[in-house]
């Protein structure tokens, strides 16, 4: 068996990173996720890799655009400000399908907000962020081994599915120790005969581009793409079920917000009430089957959030309104306790949400 | 099941985070679940600064503290701030160089040790965090003093080795320190 190490969230992001193969980093430092830009800066000269500090967000974001058109696995990281500066270039990394990894490490907002952990930006993520129509992969980890095998997967993914994945983390798990190993990392490769990699005079020039000027043009290229979106929706959906066998009431949670969840979800459980999670790992594509499937066993749905309630518009959507749905949440950096959660769920036996 | 919610509490600088660590990487090598979560921020550069470290047999919920079993107070303010938030029958450890005041609860074990007084009269100043660690280990025989110097080893960077034996001597200074 693998050597067990503790390492932060945020490293491990960077470790994982580099067994995946990312060899390009570019970043501009923000805590809570400064970690990540430390560990490259430290590694990636050492292995023949690109580690550098833009001169900002904007520019970094750019970066990524670029390696990525040249079949590079790249990446870059920020917090939330910084994703919020990154946005047009997402926009046009989906609008070329060029693949890229991008890390949120999330903290309280709007603006400048502050520095405590938050999942405040799960409508940025899901729902946009940048202009048109386009969607990330967002992959949600809970833990610290989480945020390096989802950091591999993600890569895979983007390859796979020529868009950008992004890793939506928060400060907790960005901060955070915990043990992991790194033994089952899976690195799958990709052809990328799209790539800008010099023709050699042997083969016609590649072009990687947003821009399509006529308007039918660019509808077949956006609908060529969901074609490829819907592919992802079908195949790629992760969760975690957690005491939902005989579960009377299902608590929605990702990230540390389903940590503190299955502290209360236990301690319910030990006061005879049945109640059971389900952890979105991928916030998109949402895991609408599981939740769908729960909406007919239980009586109602708690979407435990670090915002003014965000997730809890899809859990909704997604349960068709079958089941009534609460919150219970906490922003701008504070995060509920586990005696928060556990009220809710005792409030959501007596039939209020 | 057996979880223990230990939270050390102090001024940025204390090496909070470093008594943390140590801790952490110790329930590792008795090959428990554990998780170490630092306060980060304006807090650590000479703030107050805190650290949530849980060890546990089975795998960890959340990792954020709200009723620790065992409570570090290395200052005042950390003391006043957590006191009440220990479990009934939990103990709490107080740097008595720096904290002048008694803990009045009569339901916890309390230990007072001039950590940072030990520390100056045995020309380790910087290490009263690990004189405490000492003292914590031998009341946990999950974590016991056993296999110690392996894990400082570990956290102390190569280019620092000399201070590997400092942070035993702390340990050493903590285990035999009797009220």
């Amino acid at each position: 068996m693998a050597e067990r190490v503790l390492m932060k969230g945020n490293e491990a992001i960077a470790e994982a990173a580099i067994r995946a193969g990312c060899r390009h980093y570019f970043g501009y430092p923000i805590t809570p996720q400064t970690e990540i830009a430390a560990y490259m800066a430290k590694k990636m000269p050492k292995i023949g890799g690109v580690f550098l500090q833009a001169e900002s967000e904007i520019a970094s974001i750019n970066m990524v655009y670029g390696a990525a058109a040249a079949g590079m696995r790249v990446m870059t990281s920020s917090s939330s400000p910084g994703i919020s500066l990154k946005a047009e270039g997402l926009s046009y990394i989906a609008g070329s399908d060029v693949p890229a990894l991008v890390v949120n490490v999330q903290r309280g907002g709007p603006g400048l907000g502050g520095i405590q952990p938050s999942q405040s930006d799960y409508f940025q993520a899901t729902k946009g962020g940048g202009h048109g129509d386009y969607r990330m992969i967002v992959l949600a980890p809970a833990s610290v081994q989480e945020m390096a095998s989802l950091t591999i997967k993600g890569f895979n993914l983007a390859d796979k599915y020529l868009m950008t994945s992004m890793i939506l983390a928060d400060g907790t798990i960005g901060q955070m120790m915990e043990p992991i190993t790194f033994e089952d990392a899976e690195i799958e490769t990709y052809e990328k005969p799209w790539a800008l990699t010099g023709t050699n005079c042997e083969r016609p020039h590649n072009i990687v581009n947003s821009l399509y000027l006529k308007p039918d043009e660019l509808e077949v290229k956006n609908m060529e793409r969901y074609e490829r979106y819907k592919l992802v929706e079908q195949n790629e959906p992760m969760w975690e079920e957690y005491m939902m066998e005989d579960a009377e009431l299902c608590v929605v949670a990702f990230g540390i917000a389903s940590r503190v969840a299955k502290n209360a979800v236990v301690a319910a459980r030990n006061e005879g009430i049945k109640v059971g999670l389900i952890r979105p790992i991928t916030l998109w594509p949402f895991p609408k089957d599981a939740l769908l499937a729960a909406a007919d066993k239980v009586k109602g749905f708690i979407s435990v959030e670090l915002n003014m309630g965000q997730m809890i518009e899809d859990v909704r959507l997604y349960t068709q309104c079958k089941k009534p749905v609460g919150l219970c949440s906490r922003c701008g950096g504070m995060i509920p306790s586990p005696e928060e959660v556990l009220e809710s769920i005792r409030k959501a036996q007596k039939g209020e949400f | 099941m057996k979880t223990t919610q230990i939270l050390i509490a102090g001024f940025g600088g204390q090496g909070i985070l470093f008594a943390g660590k140590f801790l952490a990487y110790k329930g590792l090598m008795e090959e428990l679940q554990v998780s170490w979560l630092p306060s980060y921020g304006p807090e650590m550069r000479g703030g107050t600064a805190n650290c949530n470290v849980i060890l546990s047999d089975t795998p960890v919920g959340s990792p954020i503290i709200t009723a620790p079993d065992v409570l570090i107070a290395m200052n005042l303010p950390s003391l006043q701030k957590y006191v009440d938030t220990v479990v009934p029958g939990g103990q709490i450890y107080v740097d008595s160089s720096l904290i002048d005041a008694k803990v009045e609860r009569t339901d916890v074990q309390v230990f007072y040790i001039p950590a940072t007084q030990m520390a100056k009269d045995n020309g380790i100043a910087t290490l009263a965090n690990m004189i405490i660690a000492g003292h914590l280990l031998q009341n946990h025989p999950e974590l016991s003093f056993t296999g110690t110097d392996a894990v400082v080893s570990k956290l102390v960077p190569p280019k620092k080795a000399a201070l590997v034996e400092l942070n035993m001597k702390a340990l050493q200074l903590g285990k035999d320190y009797t009220a």
